[in-house]
Formats: C-alpha cells, sequence, structure tokens
C-alpha cells in the first residue's frame, strides 16, 4: 500500500522522495523511481487523488500551443516578422497569419508590424525542435500602441491571473487598468494616467514576490487600498 | 609520523562549517552561493539561450555549459591569473559532465543553459564547492532535475583517510592524495570522481565510504536552503 510522505503546499526540492507504492501516478514536475515518486522540481508539492506533482516556483516560459503571448517584434523579412517571446529562439508570424487583408506583393509589411512593436498573439505551433510559429488571428490579438509591459516569472502568472480571474480582475476594477497577463510572464498594462499604471504594476510585483504564499487575494486586496489611499 | 589530529582540530570525518543560500544574483534565472569552511562559491544560472557556433547545438536537448573561474586574490598566495586556463577549462568541463546526469533539459532543444561558478574565497575543495553551488543554482532556477549533486573532496593526508581537506592538509608534507567526489545522493551513483596521487585499494574504499556520508550531510544543507528562500518570509 502507497503512502504520501509530503503534507500539501510543502515545498519540496529536486530528489525529495514524494509518495512510496505503486498507487500513485507521476505528473508534471514529479518522475518515478522504482516504487517511490519523487519530486523532479523545485517547487510546491500538489497531491490530487492518485496523481502527484509538482507546481513550479521558478523558471523559464516553455512555449505551447495555444498560449497567449506577449511579443516584440524584432525583425523581418518579405514574408514574415521575427517576435520575441521571451524563449531561447524567436517566433515566427507569417504573413498570412497576420492579418486577413490583400497585401500586394512587394508592399511595405512595416505598415502592419514595425521592428520594435509590441504584439498580442497567440501560438499556433510549436514542433518538436521548439520552432514557434504565432498567429495574430483570434479575437484579442492585436497592436499593442499603448500601456506599459512588466516582465514576471511565467509560472507566476496563473496567480496574477487567479481563479476564474479574480485576481486580475480586482486590480482592474481597483485601479481602471486594462490589463493583459500573457502565457509567457509578460503583463500588458494600459491605464488613463501614470499612476494607476504604477499602481497596477506594484500589485504585480507584490503578486510575484508572495506568490507562493496563501491568502494572497486578500493581501492583493489590502495592498491595492493602500497604494489607492495614498 | 602519522597525522592523526587535524590541523584545525576537526573529527576525520567532519566537515568544515557549511553556509548555503539560493537566490543571490537577483538577474540570473537561478543562482546560489555555497560556502565550506574558507572556499566560497557563487554559482548563477542564465538561459537558456540560442548556442553558437551551430555544429554544438543537439536537436533533442538542450546543452550544459560550465564556467569555473577563481578570482584574482581568491588564495592565500599569489595573485591567480583568472579566465581560462588549463585547470579551470579541466574543472568547468568535469563540472559539466557531473551534473548532466541529473539535468533534463529536453524541453529547450537546441539551446544552452550557462552556469557561471565564481570562487571567490579559496582554501581547496574548490571544485566540489562549486558543483554544490551550481547544482542548487539549477534547481532554484526552476529547471527539471533528477535528483541534487552533492559533492566533498576526500582524501589521505600522510596514511589517514581525511573527509573535506583544508588547503594545509592537501599541502601535507608527507603526501596527501585528494579525491573529489561527486554523488547523486538519492541513489548514491556518482558523478564525478578524480584521484591524484599513491594510496591502497583499503585506504580508498575507507575514503569512499566516508565521502558517501558527508555527501548526505551536504545534501541536507542543499535542500534546507533551497526550501528556505519561500519559507522565510511566509505568513
Amino acid at each position: 500500500m502507497g503512502e504520501i510522505l509530503v503534507k500539501e503546499k510543502d515545498i519540496v526540492a529536486p530528489g525529495d522522495i514524494m509518495t512510496t507504492g505503486m498507487d500513485f501516478i507521476p505528473a508534471d514536475g514529479a518522475i518515478r523511481d522504482g516504487e517511490n515518486i519523487v519530486a523532479a522540481q523545485l517547487g510546491i508539492a500538489d497531491v490530487k487523488g492518485r496523481l502527484v506533482k509538482v507546481i513550479p516556483l521558478n523558471g523559464v516560459y516553455i512555449p505551447k500551443r495555444d498560449d497567449i503571448v506577449i511579443g516584440r517584434v524584432i525583425d523581418m523579412t518579405f514574408s514574415s516578422w521575427f517576435v520575441n517571446v521571451r524563449y531561447a529562439y524567436d517566433a515566427v508570424l507569417s504573413l498570412k497569419d497576420a492579418s486577413s487583408d490583400f497585401i500586394e506583393r512587394g508592399a511595405d509589411l512595416s505598415a502592419y508590424f514595425a521592428i520594435g512593436d509590441a504584439v498580442v498573439a497567440k501560438v499556433s505551433n510549436v514542433n518538436k525542435s521548439m520552432a514557434i510559429d504565432i498567429t495574430m488571428k483570434g479575437p484579442g490579438l492585436r497592436k499593442l500602441t499603448t500601456g506599459t509591459i512588466v516582465e514576471i516569472t511565467p509560472q507566476k502568472i496563473p496567480r496574477v491571473v487567479g481563479k476564474q480571474g479574480s485576481m486580475i480582475s480586482m486590480i482592474k476594477e481597483h485601479t481602471g487598468c486594462q490589463i493583459i497577463a500573457a502565457q509567457n510572464g509578460r503583463v500588458w498594462i494600459s491605464g488613463k494616467d501614470a499612476k494607476d499604471e504604477r499602481l497596477a504594476i506594484k500589485a504585480i510585483k507584490f503578486i510575484e514576490d508572495n506568490a507562493h504564499k496563501s491568502g494572497l487575494t486578500d493581501k492583493v486586496k489590502e495592498f491595492l487600498t493602500q497604494g489607492a489611499s495614498q | 609520523m602519522s597525522y592523526d589530529k587535524r590541523f584545525d582540530g576537526r573529527e576525520l570525518n567532519e566537515l568544515r562549517p557549511i553556509r548555503a543560500k539560493t537566490g543571490v544574483v537577483k538577474n540570473a534565472v537561478g543562482s546560489a552561493m555555497f560556502e565550506i569552511g574558507k572556499t566560497k562559491a557563487i554559482a548563477a544560472v542564465y538561459g537558456p539561450r540560442e548556442l553558437h557556433p551551430k555544429h554544438l547545438q543537439n536537436p533533442s536537448c538542450g546543452r550544459l555549459r560550465c564556467n569555473y573561474n577563481m578570482l584574482a586574490f581568491s588564495g592565500s598566495g599569489d595573485r591567480v591569473r583568472p579566465g581560462p586556463s588549463r585547470r579551470s577549462k579541466e574543472i568547468s568541463y568535469v563540472t559539466e559532465l557531473a551534473l548532466s546526469p541529473v539535468l533534463d533539459l529536453s524541453a529547450f532543444p537546441k539551446t544552452v543553459v550557462d552556469v557561471f561558478i565564481e570562487l571567490v574565497q579559496t582554501d581547496a575543495g574548490t571544485r566540489c564547492a562549486g558543483i554544490c553551488a551550481a547544482s542548487m543554482a539549477l534547481a532554484d532556477a526552476g529547471f527539471r532535475m533528477k535528483d541534487l549533486v552533492c559533492a566533498v573532496s576526500v582524501g589521505v593526508v600522510g596514511d589517514t583517510p581525511v573527509v573535506d581537506l583544508c588547503y594545509d592538509e592537501e599541502a601535507y608534507e608527507d603526501g596527501a592524495v585528494d579525491i573529489p567526489v561527486a554523488m547523486m545522493p538519492r541513489s548514491g551513483k556518482i558523478t564525478l570522481l578524480q584521484l591524484d596521487g599513491d594510496l591502497s585499494k583499503e585506504k580508498f574504499e575507507e575514503a569512499l565510504s566516508m565521502a558517501r556520508e558527508a555527501c548526505n550531510k551536504i545534501y541536507e544543507v542543499q535542500k534546507k536552503a533551497l526550501k528556505e528562500r519561500y519559507k522565510e518570509s511566509s505568513q
């Protein structure tokens, strides 16, 4: 009979034995080693039924299909753009995924996206060797012309968004800013004035620093009300 | 004359005092400091990044690249010339070999993950301190690892097997053998073992079993330091 050796929300380091016995199944961040399931990543232990996984606390962005990402155009060719999405290699935005307009041969592509532009895009495909294709076709995908972009650890984006978007909508309400939290750890914030934006940025940094703590929603609420009164 | 009392008064199987901390380099993806006695190593992890020259790229998995470096006045003797040398290149390479068995970079094909290990202060056992720091830094960066890697140097000073040699012991006049050992503590598999000198099989085996014991102690320190960063401020 298997045994669970970790408590809920325990922090585990690589090599920590989490469960014994063959009753359990390793999921993200955990591996099977003989009879045991071992943590393969530094993170928070999470045992749900028979599934054993580790929720990572830190890491780099690993692109996945259907991720919403915020990227920056860094190069272009006659038929595509190269977009930095915080991965080692640039994502490719091809002309047919960039716009539904009819674009004439030899047209000036910088009219659509120029080098330096920020975009919200969707990862349309990632192949085995991590060549990334992105698309601009989809609801909400567009060029970002105003606002500020901040970078946080991608693993903390789920905390910024919260359950059913509770956290992010709270920040939006309090600051009156528009916010897009992308899976690659970039957050776009656009408010009516700089003061609102600054408060929203501070709140997001606060969530990043305190992501591993419980009762975060209340703490952020307190943080926002304090910040707003100053 | 036999060496039965150690210069610094330690037991034969006693490690020097250890301090470890993660998150010491803010701009790195992950970082760690590992201090054992007067030897202090700082490791910082960057990447994954595009790997050049291209022929070094592995299309199925990322590559680990380590860089070991001693600072100019880190030793107690003359100025050491920092930067690549025969010695530092060798140590960088064996560090890579010691760490790669635990590291899983299959999510990052064609890329490189850089680990920079700086020895701020040295008193023997630098490659082991460097490996300990590097394995913690990689875990801190959130890379997938089967296990941590712990390293310690053991040796035979005079005729006595001891753990964690300091510089004076390494330079013992009647001869000393230095054996740096790195291992994966859970499985007990060895990922680094170097030996330079003359000793009997029995002495070697005795030293190696002392190394295993010492590595398990280091493992506890490493794990504690990794978790500490997320614990101290909670609630």
